[in-house]
């Protein structure tokens, strides 16, 4: 029978709160952190974010009658505490496969984290997770190679990678710049860094920095007999630009190239992906602008999508935080988005704030990488957090050694490969830590010195954003 | 502080060449090594032993040993083979895998013998390294 036309304006709930909806497996799922403004019911306001992440809007309209919503609109089908927090509350959210353009992560988010993220009716809004559909994981391009083809192409195996930020992250000549790479590398890094606002400035233009620092991968190659990389970050102002330093970066023979992939934007991104696929370059990400969007427990998006996000649209390695140095992270928070980042098959685990079963069908898995105000004496927790899939980088770390880059590199490398042979023979990283780097430094001068010059710093600041668990 | 120490690391020594995982840590001692091997076999994975000439090292491709020893957990006969692929090839490098058929991919890989870099070998590896020094200045 079909139904008549009233105009007007009809609750948000009579429509789009769903509580006896059971999830398709076609569905893409998403659940928000709502903080209503006062006097909203929960169920009005999850329905309002439903209604205005897909096809509703404030009032009816007599074109509703020309479809069959049914069939296209998001439905609010069921609401949780918060623990820990009275002021706020999780809708999830269905939403049928119709609604989004395949492959098209741009699509989904402009959708979801579009309008519905200003609208009145909520005083704050934060996306905490999305389930993607396995239909969708597929029309995506995923990572150009994945942790695999990246350990072969680099014959690199059995252990954490080791890169190094360069610093002063702006001001150096190319020339200089070069320098500093090629002493990290030769000291026993297997990466060095363009940091994420190394672009094409006046003291130190694109093509000149490619140039140099080529040379210090070749030499660093030559003398140590080991594969070596620089992230080359490509990130421009304009796409056009961005193709002209990647194709350069190729020709040259760079290993392996960089995005800031929040800042670039999502679809110059995944272009860059794709061509990174077809070139054979592998993709460092960084996640610049990130604490602008995940830092905020209460409004913004959780950085665990930002994460599903990158992996769908491609990237070899992404910044993960450390748990243990100098930016913010949460360790079951981290521990559950490196999971994201690699495994194939993700279950619900709400202690690391995981909120839906997420498959990954046969797409590669990203790196992370852990970045920032770490040093040597984090390593044993280091490898036992993050385990041999991760890369690790120490900047200041490598380059404050006393004895330079070199030296501070060595000294890296040996920690890491005294702790993972330690692992291996079955001790406990994190309680045997100091004992482990104690013995290895008998044998490094470079790794005696660098625990002697970092002993006491610690990073032991809260985090802001927790996982929320109740604190009653 | 102590006086700034040099990196002793030269383009035309070949002894500066690294061996990846465990090559900048002391060399592993037989107690040692079985440890890892027992590791390799506690994972599931499947051992596996390739040689190569040291003027070789960098190829992705060494010899392989026989076949890996699919399924074999046992420390003592892992050991045997080792032993007897560097009896058998007197000169080479010998390193240790474990193949992680789930991950498709090398679990573990270490260098576990380093041929001694002397006579031919040597010279044959510094000629090499100076080839690579022009080539890198007259790019």
């Amino acid at each position: 029978m079909a139904k008549t036309y009233e105009a007007g304006v009809k609750e948000y709930r009579e429509t789009y709160w769903e509580p006896d909806y059971q999830p398709k497996d076609s569905d893409l799922l998403a659940v928000f952190k709502i903080t209503p403004q006062p006097g909203v019911p929960r169920e009005e306001a999850a329905a309002a974010v439903a209604a205005e992440s897909s096809t509703g809007t404030w009032t009816t309209v007599w074109t509703d009658l020309l479809t069959d919503l049914d069939y296209y609109k998001g439905r609010a089908y069921a609401i949780e505490d918060v623990p820990g927090d009275d002021e706020c509350y999780y809708a999830f959210i269905a939403y049928p496969m119709g609604l989004f353009e395949e492959g098209s992560v741009v699509n989904v988010m402009t959708s979801i984290v579009g309008n519905v993220f200003g609208f009145k009716a909520v005083r704050a809004l934060r996306l905490e997770d999305i389930r993607f559909p396995l239909w969708f994981v597929t029309t995506n391009p995923g990572p150009p190679h994945g942790i695999q083809v990246e350990r072969d192409k680099l014959d690199k195996y059995g252990r954490p990678l080791l890169g190094c930020t360069i610093k002063p992250k702006l001001g150096l000549s190319a020339k200089n710049y070069g320098r500093a790479c090629y002493e990290g590398l030769r000291g026993g890094l297997d990466f060095t860094k363009d940091d994420e606002n190394v672009n094409s400035q006046f003291f130190m233009r694109w093509r000149d920095r490619f140039l140099f620092v080529q040379e210090a991968c070749e030499k660093a190659e030559a003398e140590t007999g080991e594969r070596k990389g620089h992230y080359l970050n490509v990130t421009a102002p304009t796409v056009e630009e961005m193709y002209k330093r990647a194709e350069f970066a190729k020709e040259i023979g760079a290993r392996i190239i960089m995005s800031d992939y929040l800042t670039l934007g999502w679809a110059a991104h995944t272009s860059l992906s794709k061509w990174c696929r077809d070139n054979g370059l592998l993709l460092h990400v960084h996640r610049a602008m990130h604490g602008v969007i995940d830092r905020n427990p209460h409004h913004g998006i959780n950085f665990r999508v930002l994460t599903k996000m990158l992996r769908l649209m491609g990237g070899d390695h992404l910044h993960s935080g450390t748990v243990v140095g100098k930016l913010e992270g949460d360790r079951e928070a981290t521990l559950g988005w490196i999971d994201i980042m690699r495994d194939k098959y993700i279950k619900e685990d709400r202690s690391r704030g995981i909120f839906f079963d997420q498959d990954w069908g046969q797409m590669p898995g990203v790196l992370p990488v852990a970045s920032g105000g770490i040093h040597v004496w984090h390593m044993p927790a280091l490898v036992s957090i993050f385990g041999d899939d991760s890369c690790l980088q120490f900047g200041g770390g490598t380059l404050g050694h006393p004895w330079g880059n070199a030296a501070g590199a060595a000294a890296n490398r040996v920690a890491v490969e005294a702790c993972v042979q330690a692992r291996n023979e079955g001790r406990e990283l994190e309680k045997e830590g100091k004992d482990i780097l104690t013995s290895a430094a008998k044998h490094s001068p470079e790794l005696k010195m660098a625990m002697e010059t970092w002993k006491e710093i610690k990073f032991e600041f809260d985090t802001v954003d927790k996982l929320d668990v109740a604190h009653k | 502080m102590s006086e700034v120490q040099d990196y002793k690391s030269r383009l035309s020594d070949p002894k500066s060449r690294k061996m990846g995982t465990f090559s900048y840590i002391p060399k592993m001692d037989d107690d040692q090594i079985r440890k890892q091997v027992q590791y390799i076999v506690d994972q599931g994975w499947n051992p596996a032993i390739e040689h190569t000439e040291p003027q070789y090292a960098a190829s992705h491709y060494w010899y392989m040993w026989k076949l890996p020893m699919f399924g074999e957990t046992d420390v003592d006969r892992i050991m045997e083979e080792i032993d007897l692929c560097k009896k058998s090839n007197p000169g080479n490098h010998v390193r240790l895998v474990g193949y992680d058929n789930y991950k498709q991919s090398q679990g573990a890989n270490m260098v576990i013998y380093q041929a001694p870099l002397e006579g031919e070998t040597l010279e044959r590896m510094e000629a090499a390294a100076a080839v690579h020094a022009y080539d890198l200045v007259h790019k």
